[in-house]
């Protein structure tokens, strides 16, 4: 968009008074808030919309869209937070620093010794991720895969709470409250209630879906009516939501009888997801249930009204308002969605892979779900492989830290370095010393005959 | 899209009256909750306050308070206050600025003898309640001063969990390997300008979202942490894991004043410096030419720029500067309260420290009031644990995010934030 | 035409360069900009662009909107560097690296969009930047009142150091504004766009501040797509057009010879159109108050209809309560009373969505804001308040191929410039987009038609195309109600004229009212005072074209007396 001139005389209009916001929605879009108040939404276009750079030549190969699009730079970043990672796990290695004593002596055993520390870990985790090569049979060879599966179904259904609610503008902070209330009212379907097979299961994911879209419409309600920042609301929400749980489990109806710690019964058998191949994986049909939430948040943001409706308050409220959009019925509904696909991910929780309800249930999950919608740019597919990813990663990484004792913790610290990197384009460009298109050498150009004007300037 | 419209001419404007129910609401029924609680259910026990410590020059005698009568008169007050509320907006005037605060007080008091009285043990010291809150509350103000420094310029800081957590570290780290604290200190300081030039570099010049920096920040700062800690810390915490405490400094005479004397002047050098953090960011906000500059960035950055202020530069500045008094905050745990770090152990803490900026209204001294309330009310739960209450655990450990979602949603519902804040200056 | 009035308007005081000009006790600066170029990516803003202002001159740099003029003196005051070219001050080349640099030079700038702090009293803007202390970086402020009262008093400005200023009138914020380069010695002051937030008698004020200031041996340099008020006060007018001087012109050069010289063809001064035939009033409000959320009433008490087959203009200095009216209408405000009623129908109270069903077409004032969802693309945009409904849509599902080709077929009526209908909406021009949102608007049957500033930012061909349709609308028997600030614009294509002042309605006068009798109203005389209100005292009582716009010079008897006044 060219800034030129009074072309464009109100697009940067900064003097709208805050304190003229009469029209409601406009007030509550600039009340006090977390971060503050905003004129247009918080979420960053490319979150909302989906796409980078929105404008760009549709002409264009895919080999180019590739390289120089935002697949490459997602490449790069993942790759660049890896060998940071990797850097990390060398650096506080203990044999990398017995020998970094005598590294004047003998340099090679520190670096040798650093590459073994970082190549086993990310071989651990790799074999605990993606494929056991070592395992004795088939079965065994392909089971960390269904692992992966398994431990990205939370993310994944989580993550595309986050991201639906980030295309309607708002930042859905709240997915581990959800993920909490989601569980914990499955879970009580699932132990309190005696019914027959299906039935209890789909009575169970209801209540996850309730549960969950409850909680997060609370926070979509108080920003719709009062304008409170959805970011501070959904933070509280998690807080007040474990202790919530902590309650509950001590209570009769929820804490295992018998039980001295925060524990819940196992859920029926009934309340359980079937195994997808068996009860020699972990897999369930979670897995399923978040593809199939993945189409449908396709359908709904590209092809559904209401969809439309989410990214057009997101991406402008002012003007969806002007048209007719509720804004306050778009973030309602909107966090509800979210809330729900949440208390989903908890579902997968309790009746995929616990079977019970701790307060640890939710794990990191929502924090997860977060840089997961983020790495996805949040479109759906996006948020999908995403948190296939992330998965693969937190599923490689117990086994990471069984074998090589390498702690869990890397995977965190990678994860939001590809975040971070995704997030800042041009950084990992500098980086790797790639220009986009052939702009890189024209701005050269350009630079040089400016400092020549400033030359020639200061030299008169 | 329109002008200012207070009136063309300069005229005061007539007034209509534009009727806000929610403050109402939120009293009523806080005032049902009083009612029900505090007077219906009141334990008829009486709860004692002390109110001097052994240390105090003058012993004053602990405060007996009877529940019942108390419980009622608090709650027939909260019931009033609900009702004037009421009348005032359905007369079309604002409520008098002392309003939430007078409630607020009056329901503290309600509840602390209500749940005092219930207890096990009805004696109750105030002033170590008092003490610990401000003691609970050192981190929190120094988050809350970080946060106000770097969304004062347009930057905002979800990455105040971040700089604690950093700062917690490093000041153990250091203060163990060198057996320093002060070098401790120092370090916390430098760990937190750390985790602020990565929020600096990437919202400011990278122009990416600084909720999203932010938010990622602190799971960077939680992971780097827990894996040096998983890693370094635990192989060896005699060397790295150890560090020497802060000593509490005692004001000679001021010490012994009664009540204040405990809460004011038995402080380590952490504490102090938070008060005096305090006033410094007060007074230099709101009274020299750097605070003027500062807001003028947070506020119209291009208006800034067109008098030569360099924004980006003040930004970045102000966002580090942060970052070091939230850093100093962090070596509050590991050189106070605990002597170790542990993995997480800021808990939040942050963003308890971002909700009371917010209540504070972006104002250092309104600020820290907020904070010390957030202090209180966890403090109370440590309190209440000892003294047995009927209460759970949970639901006082919920309280303080309670409390902020009602401040949020409800009474700081008109303040408003630097006009600029969260948005990019991209110059040009 | 235009000659013989222009003649008139040389008053005396202020006459050509060189007569004010005292250099002997006055320091003075002549600025020079040599071969400037500025590029943003692959536009070219400024092209090659020579300008010297020589001291103590009044320099008008004249164009249209987009024609480089602001980035011009954006790239003079320091915020951009020039990618070519550079700047001379008496006669040496300086390289200003940001507006501190200009203002050392002696350089100040108004800018269209007052760089004020709105929670910041007078004394502390006027302070910023350029701060007394004391001891210890505490500030000084009452050094800064000191300063301001002296130069308010010099020139009668009547500024409060310790008001606020988001609650000053915009007049008076632009006077703060002076006061701001003035307090940092400005010897040369560029005002941009400085009239269009100002009713014609604070236009006429500042006027006389010019002139003052001028008689100080401030140089300024006047930006303006204005022609009245260029020819009104320049000592040298500079034409730009696309990027480019186009040509340099004497203020006594005709207003058809600026005028083509600006938009690059001849202008044709009038706009075809039948007379109105007005029918039924099927548009009615009775009483309309609307209270802001501050407890401000913004509109008060207005009563007024439009008929079908006529345009009713809505006049005013921004911020009078135009926009809230249209907001009103349409729902967007939420402390409405009265009554709105379309063909017998109420709209208080009813939904935006309602409202828009019942066949309202809004035009919002800010189409950036209000009117169009930025990153969404043309076809998007096109459906934004029709999207849920038959033929876009069935039940909950879209239908992609409808809404594109519906797209692609309003593109073409409109004439929407675009690589297609699937680019976002923001990378458009000013001009395009307004045709996305009328092509949105318009393709609903309508039984009211609301525009609000519908040409505001945009070139003569697109101004032109505008109000085509909206007369085009009018004709099709669609009762159209119009908010514009531009008198010229009103004269342009109103059937009546209603003038607001402070939410209140002066009156509704014919459409071919005289503009001074308009601007008096605007100034909050009611339409029978303005109307004895003998017209003589202004200076810029032209009664002649001014605005290109201003096609009404032929028909309109008042202004050829008036002319023949002076």
């Amino acid at each position: 968009m060219s800034r030129s001139d009074d072309g464009n005389r109100r697009d940067d209009d900064d003097q709208r008074d805050p304190d003229f916001g009469q029209d409601e929605n406009r007030a509550r879009a600039d009340v006090e808030t977390g971060g503050g108040r905003e004129p247009l939404p918080a979420v960053p276009a490319e979150a909302q919309s989906g796409e980078v750079e929105p404008q760009q030549d549709r002409g264009r190969s895919i080999l180019k869209e590739i390289f120089q699009g935002g697949s490459l730079v997602s490449i790069l970043a993942i790759v660049l937070s890896l060998v940071l990672g990797g850097l990390l796990i060398a650096i506080t290695n203990e044999r990398v620093a017995d020998a970094a004593s005598y590294f004047f002596a003998r340099p090679t055993d520190t670096l040798v010794a650093a590459w073994e520390a970082a190549s086993n870990s990310y071989v651990a985790l790799f074999q605990g991720a993606i494929f056991n090569p070592r395992a004795s049979d088939f079965q065994g060879m392909i089971f960390p895969f269904t692992e992966t599966l398994a431990v990205a179904t939370p993310l994944i259904l989580a993550g595309l709470g986050v991201a639906l609610a980030f295309r309607a503008g708002l930042f859905n902070i709240g997915a581990q409250g959800q993920i909490i209330i989601g569980a914990t009212m499955a879970a009580w379907v699932g132990f309190t209630l005696d019914l027959p097979w299906g039935v209890h299961l789909l009575l169970v994911m209801l209540a996850g879906i309730i549960g969950g879209g409850l909680w997060a419409g609370i926070a979509g309600l108080l920003k719709a009516r009062t304008g409170a920042h959805e970011v501070i609301l959904t933070i509280m929400l998690n807080y007040i939501a474990i202790h919530l749980l902590q309650f509950l489990l001590t209570t009769e109806s929820f804490q295992r009888p018998g039980a001295s710690n925060p524990i819940s019964p196992q859920l029926d058998q009934t309340a359980m997801y079937p195994r997808l191949f068996g009860d020699a994986f972990r897999l369930h049909w979670g897995f399923i249930v978040a593809i199939g939430a993945t189409v449908l948040v396709w359908w709904l943001l590209h092809r559904s009204t209401i969809g439309f409706e989410f990214r057009a308050v997101g991406a402008n409220p002012y003007a969806s308002k002007t048209a007719g959009i509720s804004v306050a019925k778009g973030y309602t509904l909107v966090m509800i969605i979210a809330g729900a696909l949440a208390g989903l991910a908890g579902v997968a929780q309790v009746s995929g892979t616990e079977g019970v309800l701790t307060d640890g249930v939710a794990a990191s999950f929502g924090f997860d779900a977060i840089t997961v919608a983020l790495l996805g740019r949040s479109k759906p597919w996006g948020t999908f492989f995403a948190g296939l990813l992330f998965g693969a990663f937190r599923a490689g990484g117990v086994t990471m830290q069984t074998l090589t004792g390498t702690p869990i913790d890397i995977v965190l610290v990678v994860q939001s370095m590809i975040v971070l990197f995704i997030a800042a384009p041009p950084l990992v460009r500098a980086i790797f010393r790639i220009h986009e298109d052939g702009d890189g050498r024209k701005d050269k150009r350009r630079r040089k005959s400016e400092r020549q004007t400033v030359k020639a300037g200061g030299a008169a | 899209m329109s002008a200012p419209v207070t009136s063309p001419q300069g005229q005061a404007p007539e007034l209509d009256t534009v009727r806000d129910w929610k403050n109402p609401i939120i009293y009523a029924i806080f005032a049902v909750v009083g009612l029900v609680g505090f007077a219906f259910n009141a334990p008829g026990t009486t709860a004692t306050f002390d109110i001097s410590a052994g240390r105090d020059a003058v012993q004053l005698a602990p405060v007996v308070v009877p529940t019942v009568p108390v419980g009622w008169a608090c709650a027939l007050i909260l019931i009033a206050i609900a009702v004037f509320s009421f009348l005032q907006t359905q007369a079309g005037r604002k409520d008098p600025r002392w309003m939430p605060i007078a409630y607020a007080i009056v329901f503290v008091v309600g509840f602390l003898v209500w749940v005092v009285g219930g207890a096990n043990k009805t004696d109750v010291s105030l002033v170590g309640l008092l003490a610990g809150s401000v003691t609970m509350a050192v981190p929190l103000i120094f988050g809350s001063l970080s946060g106000v420094l770097s969304e004062r310029v347009g930057v905002i800081n979800i990455a105040i969990e971040g700089q604690l957590l950093a700062g917690a570290f490093a000041a153990a780290v250091a203060a163990s390997i060198s057996g320093n604290v002060y070098v401790g200190m120092l370090a916390a300081a430098i760990a937190g300008v750390l985790v602020s030039v990565v929020l600096a570099v990437f919202s400011i010049k990278y122009l990416v979202n600084q909720i999203i920096v932010g938010v990622v920040l602190n799971v960077l700062v939680s992971g780097l942490t827990g894996f040096l800690f998983s890693t370094v810390l635990s192989r060896d915490s005699a060397t790295w894991n150890s560090p020497p405490s802060l000593p509490v400094i005692q004001i000679p005479v001021l010490e012994h004043i009664p009540i204040l004397g405990g809460i004011l002047f038995r402080q380590t050098i952490v504490g102090y410096l938070m008060y005096a953090a305090v006033i410094i960011t007060y007074i230099g906000l709101f009274h020299t030419k750097w605070g003027l500059r500062v807001r003028s960035v947070g506020e119209h950055p291009k208006a800034a720029d067109t008098l030569g202020i360099k924004v980006n530069f003040t930004r970045a500045h102000n966002v580090m500067l942060g970052g070091a008094v939230a850093g100093l905050g962090g070596s509050f745990f590991t050189l106070v309260s605990v002597s170790q770090f542990t993995k997480d152990m800021t808990a939040g803490q942050g963003y308890i420290a971002l909700a009371a900026m917010i209540f504070g209204r972006w104002n250092p001294i309104w600020a820290f009031f907020a904070a010390l309330l957030f202090g209180f009310a966890t403090n109370l739960r440590f309190v209440l644990s000892i003294l047995g209450t009927p209460v759970p655990g949970e639901f006082l450990a919920m309280l303080p995010y309670v409390v902020t979602i009602v401040a949020v949603a409800g009474l700081v519902g008109r303040s408003r934030p630097p006009a600029a804040n969260g948005t990019p200056y991209i110059k040009g | 035409m235009g000659r013989r009035v222009l003649s008139v308007l040389e008053p005396d005081h202020r006459s050509g360069p060189g007569l004010t000009r005292r250099t002997d006790w006055f320091p003075v600066l002549k600025l020079e900009l040599e071969g400037i170029t500025k590029r943003f990516g692959s536009l070219l803003a400024n092209d090659h662009i020579d300008l010297v202002v020589e001291p103590g001159e009044i320099h008008s740099l004249l164009g249209e909107n987009g024609a480089g003029k602001s980035t011009l003196m954006n790239v003079l005051y320091g915020l951009y560097n020039p990618t070519e070219g550079r700047i001379l001050v008496d006669g040496k080349p300086v390289n200003f690296k940001g507006p501190g640099d200009a203002m050392d030079a002696g350089i100040g700038m108004v800018h269209q969009h007052f760089m004020l702090i709105p929670v910041f009293t007078v004394a502390e803007n006027v302070a910023l930047g350029n701060e007394a202390t004391h001891a210890g970086g505490m500030l000084n402020l009452e050094e800064t009142r000191r300063k301001i009262r002296e130069i308010s008093d010099k020139y009668g400005f009547h500024v409060d150091p310790d008001a606020l200023v988001e609650d000053l009138p915009v007049g008076v914020q632009q006077r703060v504004e002076i006061i701001k380069a003035l307090v940092r010695d400005a010897e040369v002051l560029i005002l941009d766009e400085p009239t269009a937030v100002l009713t014609p008698q604070e236009t006429d004020e500042l006027i006389d501040i010019m002139a003052q200031l001028k008689a100080n041996g401030t140089s300024i340099v006047f930006i303006s797509h204005k022609l009245r008020e260029v020819k009104a006060v320049s000592d040298l007018i500079t034409v730009i057009r696309r990027g480019k001087v186009v040509g340099t012109a004497e203020p006594s050069a005709s207003t058809a010879e600026l005028a083509s010289l600006m938009v690059g063809r001849a202008v044709s001064l009038t706009l075809d159109k039948e007379d109105a035939t007005p029918g039924e009033k099927t548009f009615q409000v009775t009483d309309l108050k609307v209270t802001a959320a501050n407890g401000h009433r913004v509109v008060d008490g207005v009563s007024f209809d439009v008929a079908r087959g006529e345009v009713l203009a809505v006049a005013g200095v921004q911020g009078n309560g135009q926009t809230e009216l249209t907001e009103a209408v349409l729902g967007l405000q939420d402390h409405v009373s009265g009554s709105i009623k379309l063909e017998g129908r109420e709209l208080v109270g009813r939904s935006i969505k309602q409202v828009l069903a019942a066949g309202v077409g809004f035009v919002p004032e800010d189409r950036t804001v209000d009117g169009l969802v930025g990153p969404f693309t043309i076809a998007e945009n096109m459906v934004l308040d029709m999207y849920d409904r038959p033929p876009y849509a069935k039940g909950l599902g879209m239908k992609p191929k409808v809404i594109a080709d519906h797209a692609r077929q309003k593109v073409e009526e409109f004439d929407v410039r675009t690589s297609g209908i699937e680019s976002a909406v923001g990378t458009l021009s000013g001009g395009n987009q307004q045709k996305v949102v009328l092509a949105r608007e318009l393709s609903r049957s309508l039984k009211l038609f609301i525009a609000s500033q519908p040409t505001r930012g945009l070139d003569v061909g697109s101004i032109e195309f505008v109000h085509k349709r909206i007369i085009t609308e009018r004709d099709n028997g669609t009762p159209v109600m119009i908010v514009s600030t531009e008198l010229d614009e009103v004269a342009e294509i109103a059937d009546r004229v209603a003038v607001m002042y402070q939410g209140t309605l002066m009156g509704i006068v014919p459409g071919d009212t005289s503009r001074d009798v308009l601007g008096l109203m605007m100034a909050g005389m009611s339409a029978e005072d303005a109307k004895a209100q003998p017209r003589t005292e202004h200076p810029m009582e032209t009664g002649g074209p001014a605005g290109i716009d201003d096609r009404h010079d032929g028909p309109d008897d008042e202004s050829g007396e008036r002319g023949g006044d002076k």
